[in-house]
């Protein structure tokens, strides 16, 4: 087995094997902890610069180990893969230092970052995963790994909302599960392969092939949090922020949108899927989302609440893309893969940095933060009108490549439901900008944790993630049309995924 | 001619047999060191065998070189050697963990290894025994080793539910050997080998499978014939309860897999198939539920071997009167969760025991800061959870993935859904536990610690399950080259 093909394996263990060692360590070992912690984030990202590196002179990344006869484990580089594993190693590596901040001091560490180590892995699998066997496995192994982190504060809220999380995870699990077995027994291996691999099949097994899409949309809808499957989310933010801010920006939300991705593009193929008629279903599915999840995040007074429910709405741009016939609406779905992820936790930081400097958990407590922490309102600022679609924000792109991408595939009514969203967002996300900038400050904060020091309205560890993901949000818009950005690279993606098409 | 080659398969009878006659003299402390050091010398036999089978293939061997119908004849298959090897490599760890477990709580200790050796020879005897009279010897031997191992825990509720036992286990002999009788009756030998090519679907030979069938249901603890199970595997002391659960109702299942898929398969119908797997589907279903409503870990346990024992007979119906590869798939399928559910089971018992042991109680309620206090026993119990549970990358996924290939190859979607509940229904009775163990401890009872010996060995099992998952191939590819179905 040459270097190359281990290199994804190692990928994946530069996580998993220093979670292994933080399981053994004694609680006041922060030090060596955090040591590892970084040692690993750094390690992945070092890792993945040399598969990027060598992924763009056609070196060839893959990793085979038979686990049954006819049932491979594969993990593969290559470029949606890629894609996401850049995004979610760098985001792991701020989400780190954010967390050592958060938990300093709290119960239980050795654990909690064992086990949101083992979370990474998972969805590093997921990226790479180079089959749907493979994506499964990872795919559960998420969801095993994220439990710990749901219910880590131990209440009974916390418990309940863990057991909410299972029920809904391990059914959708079942399903996939029960998909994948049945793809399996209709097309052998199903490898993901750009362009698809089933259109060579016959055509009287179209209608299995259409129910077969069925359970994996609904066993992915899950995580993805398409509605009505999205029940979990909401009550999964009783949980610490770091661990927010990992479900709704790198791992569990993005796995499932991610996997509806590989399926669509990779397994069945965008144009053969266009073919059995999937793709109108599914883009409606994600406008009755993106809708829906808007209107319920107006009516929430709880900060993380709101922000969960505008996660429903803003993954539903990644499958409305995904759905959109033609290249244009694939950059849009693919790149917000990465734009929101970006967006999205520059807000979780920002809430959770309210919550832990001062006590602020609802929207109706936030009146004048904006004088006390201005730097983490600001940043709070970039992430919501971003999600708006302000230009030249990253969100910004986004919506455009949708728009553009709706008109292309004819389906002009995803541009109503592109106006409509932006306008709830802006209608739930200002009326708290307003606040935090101009109205008068309380006499006192809720629960004034740790002082302002100079400089510094936080503490550092804290302060510092927001602001250069916030730095991110504005530059990757500003910048967007040069190389190396995520638009760059999901045009690349784009353009190898269609294979006929003709505009 | 009496060559004198050394043979492992003999060996693998011979050396527990002589361990536990030795430690039955020496006592509890140098008969365990003695018992352990067979079962490394076992463990290390059963992977040569395993290596001969690989290179050679099925082979008889005729025990100190008299051949059937004289002398007793052995006979080495992938599947009896996949068997062999499952039972060594998992009394191993569980001899390791009983040591330091009785080194805790000597209770029961002295009868352990005597019992423990016997009932561990008559395993490897039956997987080796090529006649349906000496699979009788072996699993009426192997039945009062392991009803002695159960009450050896000395209370009345041990002792009731050994005496349970006994009646289930003696029952199931009984049928077992009037079909027996039957068949000798009818064709005048007992040999597989002999009898493979006579035998016919005449009302004899029918009520003997019957019997047989029956039989082995019993001792399997096939719902609804499950009812001395829970009290038994629940009741023992945990390293008992784990042998018990891992290996012996896998004797009985071995047993009916063979006569099934072998001799009796000319005249096996679709029918009793389908038949044994609705008993499975109601035992996977109505086991899981009820170890939901356990307030006991150990009956909670007990109860989700009731229901693992459900999938394993989803094998018949997958397997019988279906396209070869459909039936090849579920039959892999069926080996795949007796190998799965043994690591894994041996594991949730082991790590149970421990924290008992810390808690110094058996109730639910009781774990409260077990998680704090042990880390590793809780991780342990979550790894053979995966296994159980038939989540990737497990023994009990393959196992799924496989037996899942085989209902939809042969078009049996109610299997589907009854697998599909059945693992969510696991996971409820899982995570019940988990839950409870993340809980901070409430103040005033202390979590007392567990010997580390007791928390690895149950890891080792528990990682036991997981590799089985990533290596299923090799298994497979031995079961393959020992001859296959």
């Amino acid at each position: 087995m040459s270097g190359d093909s281990l290199l994804p394996l190692a990928v994946v263990a530069s996580s998993f094997v220093p979670g292994l060692a933080i399981f053994f360590l004694a609680e006041s070992r922060h030090r060596l902890r955090s040591t590892l912690n970084l040692f690993g984030a750094f390690a992945k990202l070092a890792l993945i610069g040399y598969i990027l590196w060598g992924v763009l002179h056609d070196r060839e990344f893959v990793f085979t180990h038979e686990v049954l006869p006819g049932l491979d484990l594969v993990l593969k580089a290559d470029a949606l893969a890629m894609l996401f594993v850049t995004l979610s190693a760098v985001l792991w590596l701020f989400t780190t230092v954010y967390a050592i901040g958060y938990l300093e001091g709290s119960p239980h560490r050795s654990r909690f970052f064992g086990f949101f180590s083992v979370c990474v892995t998972a969805t590093v699998g997921v990226a790479m995963a180079g089959n749907l066997f493979t994506f499964f496995l990872f795919y559960e192994l998420l969801t095993l790994s994220t439990y710990p982190l749901v219910v880590h504060r131990g209440t009974e809220q916390a418990l309940r909302a863990g057991h909410v999380y299972l029920a809904y995870t391990l059914a959708g699990g079942a399903v996939l599960l029960v998909g994948t077995v049945w793809l399996y027994g209709i097309a052998g291996q199903v490898d993901f392969v750009t362009g698809g691999v089933l259109d060579h099949l016959p055509a009287e097994s179209a209608p299995a092939l259409r129910i077969i899409f069925l359970l994996l949309i609904v066993g992915l809808g899950v995580k993805a949090a398409l509605v009505p499957l999205h029940g979990w989310l909401p009550k999964a933010m009783v949980a610490p922020a770091p661990v927010s801010s990992l479900l709704h920006a790198v791992a569990v939300v993005k796995a499932g949108a991610f996997g509806i991705v590989r399926v669509v593009y990779e397994v069945y193929g965008v144009e053969f899927a266009h073919t059995l008629a999937l793709l109108a279903p599914l883009a409606l599915a994600a406008a009755i989302t993106i809708v829906w999840g808007s209107l319920r995040a107006l009516f929430q007074d709880d900060l993380k609440k709101r922000l969960a429910y505008s996660t429903v709405s803003q993954v539903s741009y990644i499958v409305l893309g995904t759905a959109l016939f033609g290249p244009v609406g694939t950059i849009g779905g693919v790149v917000h893969l990465v734009h929101q992820g970006i967006m999205k936790i520059t807000l979780f930081f920002c809430a959770g940095n309210f919550a832990e400097t001062l006590g602020i958990h609802k929207v109706s407590e936030m009146d004048g933060v904006g004088r006390r922490m201005p730097w983490t309102t600001l940043a709070f600022s970039i992430g919501a009108f971003g999600m708006i679609g302000v230009p030249p924000l990253a969100g910004f792109i986004s919506k455009w490549y949708l728009g553009l991408g709706a008109l292309e595939a004819g389906i002009p009514w995803v541009l109503a439901v592109l106006a409509a969203s932006s306008l709830l967002n802006a209608a739930y996300f200002l009326p708290i900008l307003y606040r935090a900038w101009f109205k008068e400050p309380p006499a006192a904060w809720p629960h004034e944790h740790i002082r302002a020091r100079r400089y510094w309205e936080t503490s550092r560890l804290l302060l510092l993630p927001p602001l250069v993901t916030a730095a991110a949000t504005l530059l990757v818009g500003l910048f967007a049309a040069s190389s190396w950005t995520p638009l760059d690279w999901a045009k690349l993606i784009a353009a190898r995924e269609y294979l006929r098409w003709v505009p | 001619m009496m060559t004198m080659v050394f043979d492992p398969a003999s060996w693998l009878i011979l050396l527990p047999l002589a361990w536990a006659t030795l430690a039955f003299v020496l006592g509890a402390g140098r008969g365990a060191r003695l018992a352990l050091v067979g079962l490394g010398a076992q463990a290390l036999l059963a992977l040569e065998l395993a290596r001969r089978v690989r290179d050679q293939g099925a082979h008889a061997h005729a025990l100190g070189g008299w051949p059937a119908p004289l002398g007793i004849e052995l006979a080495v298959d992938g599947l009896a050697v996949v068997m062999l090897l499952m039972t060594a490599l998992v009394a191993l760890p569980l001899g390791l963990y009983a040591r330091a477990y009785f080194g805790a709580k000597p209770k029961g200790g002295a009868w352990f290894w005597p019992l423990s050796g016997f009932l561990i020879a008559a395993l490897n005897a039956l997987f080796l025994s090529a006649d349906l009279f000496n699979l009788y010897v072996t699993l009426e031997l192997l039945g009062l080793a392991a009803v002695g191992l159960t009450a050896a825990a000395g209370d009345r509720m041990a002792v009731a539910a050994a005496l349970r036992y006994l009646l289930a286990t003696l029952l199931g002999s009984g049928a077992y050997l009037f079909g027996v009788a039957l068949i000798y009756g009818t064709y005048g030998t007992v040999s597989l080998a002999a009898l493979a090519p006579l035998i016919s679907a005449e009302p004899a030979v029918l009520l003997a499978l019957a019997l047989m069938v029956i039989g082995m249901l019993l001792k399997t603890a096939l719902f609804p014939l499950h009812f001395w199970l829970p009290p038994a595997h629940g009741g023992a002391v945990s390293p008992v309860s784990a042998l018990l659960s891992a290996l012996v109702i896998k004797a009985s299942f071995y047993l009916l897999l063979r006569l099934w898929f072998g001799v009796f398969e000319p005249v096996a119908t679709v029918g009793a198939a389908q038949l044994i797997g609705i008993l499975g589907a109601g035992a996977i279903l109505w086991g899981s539920l009820l170890a939901l409503l356990q307030t006991r870990l150990k009956m909670l346990v007990a109860y989700s071997t009731v229901a693992q024992v459900g999938y394993l007979f989803l094998v018949f119906p997958l397997a019988t009167g279906v396209s070869p590869e459909a039936g090849v798939s579920a039959w892999q399928g069926g080996i795949m969760q007796a190998l799965a559910h043994a690591l894994a089971k041996a594991a949730m018992f082991a790590a149970a025991g421990a924290m008992i042991v810390a808690t110094g109680r058996d109730e639910i309620v009781g774990l409260s800061g077990v998680g704090a206090r042990l880390p590793l026993t809780l991780f342990t119990f979550a790894l053979a959870g995966v296994t159980l549970m038939g989540l990737p990358p497990s023994g009990g996924f393959s196992a799924k993935w496989l037996l899942l290939m085989a209902a939809l190859d042969s078009g049996q979607w109610w299997w589907i859904v009854v697998m599909m509940l059945g693992g969510l229904l696991s996971a409820a009775y899982v995570f019940k536990v988990l839950r409870q163990a993340f809980l901070p401890a409430p103040g005033g009872s202390a979590v007392g610690r567990a010997p580390r010996a007791l928390e690895l060995t149950a890891l080792a099992l528990a990682l036991g399950g997981i590799l089985l998952g990533l290596f299923g191939a090799q298994p497979l590819a031995l079961l393959e080259a020992g001859g296959g179905r």
